[in-house]
């Protein structure tokens, strides 16, 4: 049986990295694969049939829809890694220094934290980027200043967890500075957890990114964009359905590919389900059935509610 | 609950701060509203009449006088007051998340539990299955798609607005399929990890029928964090009905907001952002409390 669940996890995982790899390679080479320019317009084409010039037909202008995707990929998919990063280059210092430190420094950190989760993430994203103005950027700048919270919030749980360690206490005893201790001690035994993460948040920053570009919020006509496209294809939902089905198919896969990534990469019973059972997510087996999202919660309100 | 005094502060000054990330001043703002550069004098009056000119904590005591009243200023796209506004789109938005959470139960319930008492069969692979789809599937996609073949195709749904109960389905399933991943497998695990427990068996030797045990005995408990991840999920729910209200053309304040940040009406988002944060504090707050009753070993909030 245990010997199924692991095989079954390193299919999935096995599938996700094939989806992630192909999906990434598509937007590297996508000068080499595109069979036209993204942007050229031929009016004389438009909404036509798959043909050999184009493989999956043309959009309303007459532009290629299969190398607006392979460009698409490099926005929608390297968009969504570079909020990733930013994000990331903010939360693991902050839980970090929240978690080690503790007392004072941790009741401040978690109450600015506590306070920008109380906004739903995605609307505060986009008040902020309304707010900035229109633009790519600007978006990118939003979300970064907004999801960090959680993801410090989480890693500042890992830290409390790790910091109990006898390695940890090893050396501190043997003198090793916080700075080392903090970085190369409790990050490291973090690592996979982080990573777990940072694969699954992938698909969720690229589905809202993309879903604010739909609305005509986030990355702008002309630029291929798959939100962009899908956004394109509504007037054309009677007419010519294809349209909005790779686009989305697209967004799909690559986010699915994500989340089997990280779904293999999570060892059972490893440090990563602390994570997941502080955040309500799909608690494993657990001794007692209804505390895990309970008494996380219960134990965030007092840890810094007094 | 002093905490949550701390959140609402801070909750309230991040609101207050939005107006002020927009470039340039909000008075110069709102008289820009029509597109004209307006007149400098124009500008001071506006400035003035506004408190604008104060200094900016003086502005910011002024406006949370204002929103303690529920005065959430006038919207410059519309010109209605904002609270007005976002009272009468309200119970859209409301009967959307109502109908989207009974749709996620639907899917959820019978699936995670299904999945719970055969573990490896094909009910749990098919619950595995549909999770990965709901947590993987772009709403905007899914709800193209639901207006492809539910309302072009088969025209059993209206595609766009609110009259009647037929055109709530579409957009609540767009919603609600989201949403059921997460639950399937907090039903899973739950159930799971009760049926193994003594009073389970004990149930069982009693002889009470199966079907019974499992919905009283077992599933009531499984069920518990769920609710709170409701609470917690409230507000991601509240942020995907903007962008599925705007879909089917729902007119709720999910799609009053969209259309506030199209128009560059920045009061009406700021009124926006500050309910859809308030509404996020009390379902939390009601999700503890519920808490408290239903597990008498919580005392304090």
């Amino acid at each position: 049986m245990k010997n199924q669940v692991k095989t079954g996890k390193q299919v999935s995982a096995w599938i996700g990295a094939v989806l992630v790899l192909g999906v990434l390679a598509a937007g590297v080479f996508a000068p080499l694969l595109a069979p036209s320019d993204p942007l050229d317009v031929h009016m004389a084409h438009r909404l036509a049939g798959p043909s050999a010039e184009y493989p999956l037909g043309t959009d309303h202008l007459g532009r290629c829809v299969l190398s607006r995707l392979l460009y698409g990929t490099r926005l929608s998919l390297f968009d969504a890694l570079a909020v990733l990063a930013a994000v990331f280059a903010v939360s693991v210092p902050v839980g970090l220094l929240a978690g080690y430190a503790g007392g004072r420094t941790d009741r401040i950190i978690m109450t600015v934290i506590d306070v920008l989760l109380a906004f739903p993430g995605l609307i505060l994203a986009l008040a902020v980027a309304a707010m900035l103005g229109p633009g790519a950027l600007h978006l990118l700048l939003a979300f970064a200043a907004v999801w960090w919270a959680g993801y410090a919030r989480l890693i500042r749980g890992m830290v409390l967890q790790l910091k109990e360690n006898d390695y940890v206490l090893a050396a501190r005893a043997s003198g090793s500075s916080h700075l080392r201790i903090a970085f190369d001690h409790i990050l490291r035994g973090a690592a996979r957890p982080i990573l777990v993460l940072a694969s699954m948040e992938t698909g969720t920053i690229l589905l809202s990114l993309a879903g604010l570009s739909f609305l005509g919020l986030g990355a702008q006509p002309p630029v291929p964009e798959w939100g962009v496209m899908l956004s394109d294809s509504r007037p054309y939902i009677q007419t010519e359905p294809n349209l909005m089905l790779f686009p989305g198919l697209a967004i799909a896969v690559s986010v699915l590919g994500f989340n089997l990534l990280a779904e293999g990469l999570r060892e059972p019973g490893g440090p990563s389900r602390s994570w997941r059972n502080s955040f309500g997510g799909a608690a494993p087996k657990r001794s007692r059935a209804a505390k895990p999202a309970a008494s996380a919660r219960i134990e965030a309100q007092r840890g810094h509610g007094e | 609950m002093t905490h949550l005094g701390v959140v609402l502060l801070g909750v309230s000054l991040i609101t207050f701060g939005l107006m002020h990330l927009a470039p340039g001043d909000p008075a110069e703002i709102m008289l820009r509203a029509n597109g004209v550069q307006p007149a400098r004098e124009a500008v001071e009056a506006l400035r003035h009449s506004l408190g604008l000119d104060a200094p900016l904590h003086i502005q910011y005591l002024n406006w949370l006088g204002r929103v303690l009243r529920l005065d959430l200023g006038v919207s410059l796209a519309t010109g209605e007051p904002v609270a007005q506004e976002l009272r009468s789109r309200l119970p859209a938005t409301a009967r959307l998340a109502l109908c989207s959470i009974l749709v996620a139960a639907a899917l959820a319930l019978p699936l995670g539990t299904a999945s719970a008492l055969r573990p490896g069969s094909l009910l749990d692979r098919l619950g595995r299955l549909v999770s990965l789809a709901s947590v993987s599937m772009p709403a905007y996609w899914l709800g193209l798609l639901l207006l492809f073949y539910g309302a072009v195709r088969l025209k059993w749904f209206p595609a766009a607005g609110m009259d009647g109960p037929a055109s709530a389905a579409l957009p609540a399933i767009t919603l609600g399929f989201g949403m059921a991943g997460v639950y399937i497998r907090l039903i899973r695990a739950g159930m799971l990890d009760v049926l193994g427990r003594p009073y389970i068996r004990a149930a069982r030797a009693r002889g009470l029928r199966a079907g019974s045990v499992i919905v009283r005995h077992a599933l009531r408990n499984a069920l518990l964090p769920s609710a709170t991840l409701l609470g917690l999920q409230i507000g991601g729910l509240l942020g995907g009905a903007a962008i599925v209200e705007t879909l089917f053309a729902w007119p709720g304040i999910g799609k009053f907001a969209v259309d506030a940040i199209y128009a560059k009406d920045y009061v009406a988002i700021q009124g926006y952002v500050l309910l859809t944060a308030l509404i996020v504090a009390a379902v939390n707050l009601g999700v503890d409390l519920l808490y408290r009753l239903l597990d008498p070993r919580i005392k304090k909030i």
